[in-house]
Protein backbone atom coordinates (compact mmCIF):
# COMPACT_ATOMS: atom_id res chain seq x y z
CA UNK A 1 0.00 0.00 0.00
CA UNK A 2 0.81 2.95 -1.28
CA UNK A 3 0.37 5.30 2.41
CA UNK A 4 3.72 6.60 3.31
CA UNK A 5 4.12 9.74 4.68
CA UNK A 6 0.63 10.21 5.42
CA UNK A 7 -0.74 11.37 9.15
CA UNK A 8 -1.16 8.50 11.52
CA UNK A 9 -4.73 8.88 12.26
CA UNK A 10 -5.66 8.30 8.38
CA UNK A 11 -3.51 4.85 8.18
CA UNK A 12 -6.25 2.72 8.64
CA UNK A 13 -9.51 4.30 7.30
CA UNK A 14 -12.08 1.55 6.64
CA UNK A 15 -13.32 1.11 3.29
CA UNK A 16 -16.89 1.57 2.63
CA UNK A 17 -19.08 -1.17 3.01
CA UNK A 18 -19.37 -2.65 -0.93
CA UNK A 19 -16.47 -1.37 -2.39
CA UNK A 20 -17.87 -0.70 -5.99
CA UNK A 21 -15.02 -1.74 -7.48
CA UNK A 22 -14.05 -4.42 -5.74
CA UNK A 23 -15.72 -6.81 -8.12
CA UNK A 24 -13.48 -5.43 -11.01
CA UNK A 25 -10.54 -5.06 -9.76
CA UNK A 26 -10.86 -9.35 -8.45
CA UNK A 27 -11.41 -9.70 -12.50
CA UNK A 28 -8.28 -7.54 -13.36
CA UNK A 29 -6.32 -9.70 -11.22
CA UNK A 30 -7.52 -13.04 -12.99
CA UNK A 31 -5.95 -10.95 -15.83
CA UNK A 32 -9.04 -9.51 -17.55
CA UNK A 33 -8.79 -7.14 -20.02
CA UNK A 34 -12.15 -5.68 -20.57
CA UNK A 35 -12.49 -5.45 -16.69
CA UNK A 36 -9.20 -3.44 -16.42
CA UNK A 37 -10.57 -1.25 -19.09
CA UNK A 38 -13.69 -0.34 -17.47
CA UNK A 39 -11.94 0.69 -13.95
CA UNK A 40 -9.77 2.95 -16.66
CA UNK A 41 -13.20 4.14 -17.72
CA UNK A 42 -14.75 5.21 -14.39
CA UNK A 43 -12.24 6.86 -13.57
CA UNK A 44 -9.66 8.63 -15.78
CA UNK A 45 -11.59 11.80 -16.35
CA UNK A 46 -11.54 12.50 -12.69
CA UNK A 47 -7.50 11.00 -12.28
CA UNK A 48 -7.09 13.46 -15.12
CA UNK A 49 -9.04 16.41 -13.72
CA UNK A 50 -6.82 15.61 -10.47
CA UNK A 51 -3.73 15.83 -11.98
CA UNK A 52 -3.76 19.10 -14.18
CA UNK A 53 -4.09 20.90 -10.75
CA UNK A 54 -0.24 19.72 -10.19
CA UNK A 55 1.09 19.72 -13.52
CA UNK A 56 1.47 22.38 -16.59
CA UNK A 57 -0.11 20.74 -19.28
CA UNK A 58 -2.64 17.74 -20.79
CA UNK A 59 0.08 15.78 -21.96
CA UNK A 60 2.01 15.65 -18.67
CA UNK A 61 -1.76 15.37 -16.71
CA UNK A 62 -2.25 11.99 -19.24
CA UNK A 63 1.79 10.67 -18.07
CA UNK A 64 0.74 10.84 -14.55
CA UNK A 65 -2.28 9.33 -15.42
CA UNK A 66 -0.79 6.34 -17.08
CA UNK A 67 1.96 6.02 -14.56
CA UNK A 68 -0.88 6.04 -12.32
CA UNK A 69 -2.31 2.99 -13.90
CA UNK A 70 0.90 1.12 -14.35
CA UNK A 71 1.55 1.77 -10.58
CA UNK A 72 -2.06 0.54 -9.55
CA UNK A 73 -1.82 -3.08 -11.81
CA UNK A 74 1.57 -3.56 -10.16
CA UNK A 75 0.68 -2.51 -6.89
CA UNK A 76 -2.91 -4.94 -6.96
CA UNK A 77 -1.83 -7.65 -5.43
CA UNK A 78 -0.50 -6.02 -2.48
CA UNK A 79 -3.99 -3.80 -2.08
CA UNK A 80 -5.55 -5.39 0.97
CA UNK A 81 -8.83 -2.92 0.37
CA UNK A 82 -7.69 -1.42 3.82
CA UNK A 83 -9.27 1.52 2.25
CA UNK A 84 -11.70 2.11 -1.06
CA UNK A 85 -10.39 1.81 -4.33
CA UNK A 86 -10.66 5.29 -5.28
CA UNK A 87 -8.87 6.75 -1.91
CA UNK A 88 -6.36 4.16 -2.79
CA UNK A 89 -5.84 5.37 -6.45
CA UNK A 90 -5.93 8.95 -5.97
CA UNK A 91 -3.54 8.84 -3.03
CA UNK A 92 -0.83 7.55 -6.13
CA UNK A 93 -2.11 10.08 -8.30
CA UNK A 94 -1.21 12.79 -6.33
CA UNK A 95 1.93 11.16 -5.08
CA UNK A 96 3.21 11.07 -8.41
CA UNK A 97 2.08 14.09 -10.04
CA UNK A 98 3.90 15.99 -6.28
CA UNK A 99 6.86 14.32 -8.09
CA UNK A 100 6.72 15.42 -11.38
CA UNK A 101 4.53 18.84 -11.05
CA UNK A 102 6.04 22.24 -10.46
CA UNK A 103 3.73 23.19 -7.44
CA UNK A 104 5.23 22.22 -4.85
CA UNK A 105 2.34 21.83 -1.88
CA UNK A 106 3.88 21.23 1.15
CA UNK A 107 1.95 23.89 2.84
CA UNK A 108 -1.87 24.76 1.71
CA UNK A 109 -2.61 28.53 2.56
CA UNK A 110 -5.97 28.73 3.26
CA UNK A 111 -8.11 32.32 2.85
CA UNK A 112 -9.48 33.06 6.03
CA UNK A 113 -11.72 36.28 4.37
CA UNK A 114 -15.46 36.44 3.29
CA UNK A 115 -16.64 34.24 0.40
CA UNK A 116 -19.10 35.97 -0.31
CA UNK A 117 -18.80 39.47 -1.57
CA UNK A 118 -19.20 41.64 1.29
CA UNK A 119 -21.15 44.15 -1.19
CA UNK A 120 -23.81 41.97 -1.33
CA UNK A 121 -24.64 42.46 2.69
CA UNK A 122 -25.98 45.76 4.51
CA UNK A 123 -23.75 46.97 7.37
CA UNK A 124 -25.70 45.04 9.85
CA UNK A 125 -24.75 41.76 7.54
CA UNK A 126 -28.24 41.28 6.08
CA UNK A 127 -28.56 40.73 2.69
CA UNK A 128 -28.18 44.11 0.59
CA UNK A 129 -28.50 42.34 -2.65
CA UNK A 130 -30.36 38.91 -2.09
CA UNK A 131 -30.07 36.24 -3.82
CA UNK A 132 -32.64 35.89 -6.72
CA UNK A 133 -34.52 32.56 -6.30
CA UNK A 134 -33.85 30.22 -9.08
CA UNK A 135 -33.65 26.70 -7.40
CA UNK A 136 -37.51 25.34 -8.79
CA UNK A 137 -36.56 26.33 -12.11
CA UNK A 138 -32.72 25.18 -12.90
CA UNK A 139 -33.72 21.53 -11.81
CA UNK A 140 -35.18 21.48 -15.48
CA UNK A 141 -31.71 22.06 -16.69
CA UNK A 142 -29.83 20.28 -14.74
CA UNK A 143 -31.23 16.99 -15.42
CA UNK A 144 -30.90 18.07 -19.43
CA UNK A 145 -26.69 18.57 -18.31
CA UNK A 146 -27.18 22.07 -19.60
CA UNK A 147 -25.14 23.77 -16.70
CA UNK A 148 -21.99 21.27 -17.17
CA UNK A 149 -19.88 23.38 -19.24
CA UNK A 150 -20.37 26.40 -16.60
CA UNK A 151 -19.54 23.99 -13.89
CA UNK A 152 -16.31 22.55 -15.12
CA UNK A 153 -15.01 25.91 -16.36
CA UNK A 154 -16.02 27.13 -12.66
CA UNK A 155 -13.98 24.35 -11.07
CA UNK A 156 -10.98 24.88 -13.92
CA UNK A 157 -10.91 28.51 -12.65
CA UNK A 158 -10.56 27.51 -9.10
CA UNK A 159 -7.46 28.03 -7.39
CA UNK A 160 -5.95 24.68 -7.26
CA UNK A 161 -5.86 23.44 -3.66
CA UNK A 162 -10.17 24.39 -3.41
CA UNK A 163 -10.24 22.54 -7.03
CA UNK A 164 -8.96 19.57 -5.44
CA UNK A 165 -11.24 19.01 -2.93
CA UNK A 166 -14.15 20.31 -4.57
CA UNK A 167 -12.92 17.79 -7.43
CA UNK A 168 -12.58 14.81 -4.63
CA UNK A 169 -15.79 15.77 -2.71
CA UNK A 170 -18.15 17.02 -4.93
CA UNK A 171 -17.78 15.38 -8.42
CA UNK A 172 -16.07 11.94 -7.21
CA UNK A 173 -18.09 11.27 -3.90
CA UNK A 174 -15.05 10.79 -1.72
CA UNK A 175 -16.13 10.80 2.18
CA UNK A 176 -14.41 14.20 4.08
CA UNK A 177 -11.98 12.02 5.57
CA UNK A 178 -10.88 10.33 2.27
CA UNK A 179 -10.07 13.53 0.79
CA UNK A 180 -7.99 14.33 4.36
CA UNK A 181 -6.37 11.11 3.35
CA UNK A 182 -5.72 12.23 0.08
CA UNK A 183 -4.34 15.81 -0.17
CA UNK A 184 -3.13 14.86 3.51
CA UNK A 185 -5.35 18.11 4.86
CA UNK A 186 -6.62 18.50 8.36
CA UNK A 187 -10.43 18.26 8.44
CA UNK A 188 -11.11 21.97 9.36
CA UNK A 189 -8.95 23.18 6.31
CA UNK A 190 -10.54 20.28 3.82
CA UNK A 191 -13.98 21.81 5.11
CA UNK A 192 -12.84 25.86 4.34
CA UNK A 193 -11.23 25.24 1.13
CA UNK A 194 -14.47 22.70 0.35
CA UNK A 195 -16.39 25.87 1.20
CA UNK A 196 -14.88 28.16 -0.64
CA UNK A 197 -14.82 26.00 -3.65
CA UNK A 198 -18.65 25.34 -3.87
CA UNK A 199 -19.19 29.22 -2.94
CA UNK A 200 -17.48 29.63 -6.50
CA UNK A 201 -19.16 27.44 -8.02
CA UNK A 202 -22.52 28.50 -6.62
CA UNK A 203 -21.62 32.00 -8.26
CA UNK A 204 -21.05 30.71 -11.33
CA UNK A 205 -24.90 28.65 -11.69
CA UNK A 206 -25.80 32.16 -11.17
CA UNK A 207 -23.92 33.95 -13.43
CA UNK A 208 -25.10 31.16 -16.17
CA UNK A 209 -28.23 31.91 -15.16
CA UNK A 210 -28.20 35.49 -15.38
CA UNK A 211 -28.99 36.43 -12.00
CA UNK A 212 -26.01 37.24 -10.87
CA UNK A 213 -25.60 40.71 -8.96
CA UNK B 1 -33.00 31.86 20.92
CA UNK B 2 -30.84 32.28 24.09
CA UNK B 3 -30.71 35.45 25.42
CA UNK B 4 -27.18 36.29 25.98
CA UNK B 5 -26.25 35.21 21.92
CA UNK B 6 -27.38 37.88 19.31
CA UNK B 7 -28.82 36.40 16.23
CA UNK B 8 -26.61 35.30 13.27
CA UNK B 9 -26.57 37.97 10.35
CA UNK B 10 -26.86 36.35 6.96
CA UNK B 11 -23.23 37.33 6.38
CA UNK B 12 -22.75 34.99 9.01
CA UNK B 13 -24.67 32.56 7.39
CA UNK B 14 -23.23 32.18 3.88
CA UNK B 15 -19.90 31.44 5.76
CA UNK B 16 -21.13 28.71 8.46
CA UNK B 17 -23.18 26.40 5.49
CA UNK B 18 -20.85 24.36 4.72
CA UNK B 19 -19.79 23.94 8.29
CA UNK B 20 -23.42 23.23 8.58
CA UNK B 21 -23.95 20.63 5.75
CA UNK B 22 -21.01 19.19 7.28
CA UNK B 23 -22.32 18.57 10.62
CA UNK B 24 -19.16 20.46 11.65
CA UNK B 25 -20.94 23.13 13.65
CA UNK B 26 -21.29 23.03 17.66
CA UNK B 27 -25.26 22.04 18.92
CA UNK B 28 -25.56 25.71 20.19
CA UNK B 29 -24.48 27.03 16.68
CA UNK B 30 -26.26 25.02 15.02
CA UNK B 31 -29.32 25.88 16.89
CA UNK B 32 -28.53 29.59 16.01
CA UNK B 33 -28.28 28.72 12.15
CA UNK B 34 -31.65 26.94 12.08
CA UNK B 35 -33.15 29.57 13.72
CA UNK B 36 -32.40 32.12 11.59
CA UNK B 37 -32.93 29.97 8.45
CA UNK B 38 -36.42 29.33 9.63
CA UNK B 39 -37.22 33.14 9.70
CA UNK B 40 -35.22 34.11 6.32
CA UNK B 41 -36.11 33.38 2.85
CA UNK B 42 -33.33 34.55 1.34
CA UNK B 43 -30.94 32.16 3.44
CA UNK B 44 -33.24 29.58 3.02
CA UNK B 45 -32.89 29.84 -0.94
CA UNK B 46 -29.24 30.66 -0.60
CA UNK B 47 -28.51 27.31 1.12
CA UNK B 48 -31.15 25.80 -1.42
CA UNK B 49 -28.80 27.13 -3.95
CA UNK B 50 -25.86 25.56 -2.51
CA UNK B 51 -27.26 21.82 -2.30
CA UNK B 52 -28.08 22.34 -5.97
CA UNK B 53 -24.74 23.19 -6.70
CA UNK B 54 -23.53 20.13 -4.96
CA UNK B 55 -25.80 18.48 -6.42
CA UNK B 56 -25.10 19.69 -10.11
CA UNK B 57 -21.06 18.93 -9.86
CA UNK B 58 -22.19 15.54 -8.72
CA UNK B 59 -23.60 14.94 -12.13
CA UNK B 60 -20.48 15.51 -13.71
CA UNK B 61 -19.82 12.28 -15.79
CA UNK B 62 -16.60 10.89 -16.91
CA UNK B 63 -16.72 10.41 -21.12
CA UNK B 64 -16.09 7.50 -22.81
CA UNK B 65 -12.07 6.70 -23.52
CA UNK B 66 -11.20 7.48 -27.12
CA UNK B 67 -9.69 4.83 -29.11
CA UNK B 68 -6.63 6.40 -28.52
CA UNK B 69 -6.75 5.66 -25.05
CA UNK B 70 -8.22 2.29 -25.09
CA UNK B 71 -4.77 1.75 -27.55
CA UNK B 72 -2.26 2.92 -24.55
CA UNK B 73 -4.43 1.31 -22.03
CA UNK B 74 -4.00 -1.72 -23.67
CA UNK B 75 -0.71 -1.82 -24.40
CA UNK B 76 0.12 -0.77 -20.51
CA UNK B 77 -2.38 -3.75 -19.37
CA UNK B 78 -0.23 -6.44 -21.88
CA UNK B 79 2.76 -5.43 -20.85
CA UNK B 80 1.87 -5.70 -17.03
CA UNK B 81 0.47 -9.38 -17.99
CA UNK B 82 3.92 -9.68 -19.45
CA UNK B 83 5.66 -8.58 -16.30
CA UNK B 84 3.89 -10.30 -14.11
CA UNK B 85 5.16 -13.27 -12.34
CA UNK B 86 3.08 -16.44 -13.68
CA UNK B 87 0.98 -17.27 -10.15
Amino acid sequence: MAVRGLPAPWRRLPAPAGDPDAALLARVRAGEEAAFMELVRRHEAALLRLARSYVPSAAVAEEVAQETWLAVLRGLDGFAGRSSFKTWLFQILVNRARTTGVRERRSVAVDAGPSVDPGRFDSGGAWSAPPRHWVEEIEERLSAGALAPAIDAALAGLPPSQREVVLLRDVDGLSAPEVCQVLELSDANQRVLLHRGRTRLREAIEGELGGGI
Amino acid sequence: MPLLRRPLACQQMVELITDYLEGALPRSERRRFEAHLAGCEHCSEYLAQMRLTIAATGRLRAEDLTPAMREEFSAIFAGWLAERPAS
